[in-house]
């Protein structure tokens, strides 16, 4: 469901491909619902080793990144801090991944390239950033952590399956129409840098 | 009363300032966003700029520490050669780091390499990093702490540059390395240039870069100008905060230099990101000391040392 609270685009799960529509690179959105984490040897359990995910994704968000966790006892966890890691290392695998699962919404750190814009054009999906270094922000978004699983992959690996409120803010890097904000922004910064470095060398040339 | 011996004091006392350290920002590079905060004029880095304002503050409320990447412990230390504690200095310092990953909590980042497992004390084969000048006919002690997270250390990089390349060539691969890992690396970034002979002496240098205070200047004119040209430079790429585009790139650029042999050009690059971690403590030799970096910290004298488990 997507709907404008105060001002805010929040989207809350289960979200459909409709949802997605009207979203677009560059739009800054809110997440409530349902949050795993969800990071590199979850994705190659998924797609390598064609493992079923125990926390289902379908119409809900991804997390990559590793928390630092509390355990509370009794099964229960608390969020003490959580910010996203760099998505790019997910990259090879979220085709696929966005495939089996059928998951809405990845959240993470820095862009992604043409197989998760393709992976988002195909099925409906979109990649977000959180911006990063806002640890404290992130997890006191956290409700409550629901589930926990796949323990044996430690700490930072665990899917930790959140309640969130209103995560963000979330700001678009791939939209469902596979277009991609860091690719764009990508090329403007190199042709701002050629000039910037030619207009930097006339002025250095200090050995004579 | 405490009845700490002189190296408990010590080691407490930098584990509650590393501590400190990882929940408040140094006033520094607080007055800077705060600046470059109010110079931008997007609605998305108006976003973002609020959302790090409001982290740093329930951080301090939470007590927590605002980033969860809590970084692998670097010191520069500038030990007088007769301060009291010298000989015990690279010990306590680790004592230290293992105590403020207990109290604080720190995030456990010391994976031992080859044997590839996590130590899950924060402190490891030669971690944290500990680099010594030694002053002579001194008894004072500064150390600068710094947390070296893994988003701000992947765009490190250095070469040797062949002299016909010149400061051109320096300016090509410092510019170079900020639109292909610096947009990643959490901007508005510190951007710390060493300028030597070999790779490590400029390795070393651009890491001593990055303690020096933002705003400060090369005292040397021409290195002075390379920083001004470098820092507008980059700014006018526009990277924003976060890489997603802005009127900003960097909080600065400082360049550290020494004499070079004629034949090259060492330089490297080491990027500080915006929840830049470093603090600067000065001991004297009676352990009484300041801290130049956070107004704010106060040490509790009283505090017991954390328990570190088995």
């Amino acid at each position: 469901m997507v709907e404008v609270k105060d001002g805010k685009k929040i989207l809350t799960t289960p979200i459909s491909r409709e949802d997605l529509a009207d979203i677009h690179i560059g739009d800054i959105v809110y997440l409530s619902g349902h949050l795993t984490t969800c990071r590199d040897v979850a994705h190659r359990r998924v797609v390598e080793e064609g493992r079923q995910i125990p926390v289902d994704v379908r119409d809900e968000a991804i997390l990559h990144a590793g928390p630092i966790i509390r355990p509370l006892g009794n099964g229960k966890y608390e969020m003490v801090s959580v910010g996203p890691t760099t998505s790019m290392r997910m990259e090879k695998f979220e085709y696929e991944f966005v495939k089996t699962t059928g998951v809405r919404v990845i959240v993470g750190k820095g862009g992604m390239k043409e197989n998760t814009a393709r992976a988002c054009k195909d099925f409906g999906a979109i990649h977000c950033v959180f911006p990063a270094g806002n640890a404290v922000v992130a997890a006191t978004a956290v409700e409550e952590i629901e589930r926990a699983e796949w323990l044996d992959l430690g700490m930072p690996e665990t899917l930790w399956n959140c309640r969130v409120k209103e995560f963000g803010p979330l700001i678009v890097s791939i939209d469902s129409e596979g277009r991609n904000y860091f690719e764009e922004k990508k090329v403007e910064y190199n042709k701002k840098k050629d000039a910037v470095a030619e207009d930097i060398c006339k002025q250095v040339g200090f050995i004579k | 009363m405490s009845n700490k011996t002189p190296r408990e004091k010590m080691m407490s006392i930098i584990s509650q300032f590393v501590g400190y350290t990882a929940i408040r920002l140094p006033d520094d590079v607080i007055a800077k966003l705060s600046e470059l905060r109010e110079k931008e004029t997007s609605p998305m880095t108006k976003v973002i700029y609020d959302t790090m304002f409001r982290n740093q503050e329930l951080a301090q409320k939470l007590g927590r520490p605002s980033c969860q990447d809590t970084g692998c412990l670097q010191f520069w230390v500038k030990c007088g050669t007769h301060f009291p504690l010298i000989d015990e200095l690279e010990a306590l310092l680790k004592d230290a780091v293992v105590d403020a990953t207990f109290a604080t909590p720190l995030r456990h980042n010391s994976v031992e390499t080859f044997d590839e497992y996590n130590t899950g004390k924060n402190v490891g084969k030669g971690t944290p990093t500990v680099f010594w000048d030694i002053v002579p006919n001194s008894d004072t002690c500064e150390v600068y702490t710094y947390m070296a997270g893994g988003g701000c250390s992947l765009p490190g990089n250095a070469t040797v540059l062949m002299p016909g390349e010149g400061y051109e060539g320096v300016t090509k691969f410092v510019l170079d390395r900020m639109t292909s890992y610096g947009l990643n690396a959490c901007p508005p970034l510190l951007v710390g240039v060493g300028v030597a002979t070999s790779v490590e002496t400029a390795a070393l240098l651009s890491k001593k870069a990055l303690m020096r205070p933002i705003g400060s200047h090369n005292e040397n004119e021409r290195a002075a100008k390379m920083e001004r040209l470098l820092e507008d430079g980059i700014n006018a790429i526009g990277l924003g905060p976060q890489g997603m585009g802005g009127n900003y790139s960097v909080m600065g650029v400082n360049i550290e230099n020494t004499a070079r042999h004629p034949s090259v050009i060492g330089v490297a690059v080491n990027v500080g990101c915006w929840s830049h971690r470093r603090g600067h403590i000065v001991f004297q030799k009676d352990l009484s000391f300041e801290v130049t970096t956070h107004s704010g910290f106060v040490y509790d004298e009283n505090k017991a040392p954390a328990i570190i488990p088995a």
